[in-house]
């Protein structure tokens, strides 16, 4: 499965169209995280634990978006766009969409 | 009196450890930043043609980085006056070089030449308590090209 940003890939043909596929995932903070997030909010720094978090709900927005590309039978995904909205206080979804085709 | 103890002695921790992470932040930076210059990474959205034996894989970096206390409050002070918001302005510009580091890092691990049609993104996390702006998430991504 070839998953990319670029609306054209080099050296291959789009053979066929499936539209778009998509896939979010919404996260809640976690108590003990936002403890430690509190303390670096005094001292400024990196909050690693945020990282993690957002890089594992984004990761699985594009598992999501991965499997309903599979379940049409393409195999790529072009065009792939990230795309984090804050839901409620507190929570936060993440989203990837992007174009199903069928590359030769 | 108490309150005035605690809120002093929060903003000298915050500007203390606050100047000291910040600048080694920096360092290591703009160290990384001279190791990865190997790997451009373009904002171009037209991959070269010609040269079609490339193998193309989807790369991706993010960072959550929070500002310190100090730096906080001297920007609540500023927005009653208005202006450059300098403390701000260091935060974003150390959290998207870092995002786009951890992205040359992922290509460059990959063995790929370059990175193309970099996106970033940008959204302002904890938002929760009072009107501070707090932390923000930087996400980096683009296509690596990996000659095969």
């Amino acid at each position: 499965m070839i998953v990319s940003n670029l609306e054209i890939i080099p050296g291959k043909r789009i053979q066929q169209h499936f539209g778009l596929v998509q896939g979010s995932s919404v996260r809640a903070k976690h108590v003990g995280r936002d403890i430690m997030a509190g303390l670096k909010n005094i001292f400024g720094g990196e909050l690693r634990g945020y990282t993690e978090l957002l890089q594992e709900s984004r990761q699985e927005a594009y598992d999501r978006m991965l499997e309903q590309a599979k379940a049409v039978g393409a195999n790529a995904v072009l065009n792939v766009r990230f795309s984090t909205s804050s839901v409620a206080a507190g929570a936060a979804e993440l989203f990837a969409y992007g174009t199903a085709v069928i590359l030769e | 009196m108490i309150d005035l103890i605690i809120l002093i002695s929060l903003l000298a921790l915050g500007y203390g450890f606050g100047q000291y992470a910040e600048k080694k932040h920096y360092t290591s930076i703009r160290k990384r930043e001279l190791i990865l210059r190997s790997v451009p990474v373009v904002a171009s959205k037209i991959p070269p043609q010609g040269k079609p034996n490339y193998d193309s894989q989807l790369v991706s970096g993010s960072v959550v980085v929070s500002v310190d206390y100090f730096k906080r409050f001297v920007a609540g002070l500023k927005s009653l006056f208005g202006g450059r918001i300098t403390s701000y302005e260091t935060l974003l510009d150390r959290a998207r070089r870092e995002a786009i580091l951890r992205v040359k890092r992922e290509a460059k691990d990959m063995g790929a030449e370059m990175v193309f049609n970099i996106k970033l993104e940008t959204a302002s996390i904890h938002k929760g308590r009072g009107n501070g702006i707090g932390s923000v998430e930087v996400l980096a991504y683009g296509t690596a090209l990996i000659p095969n």
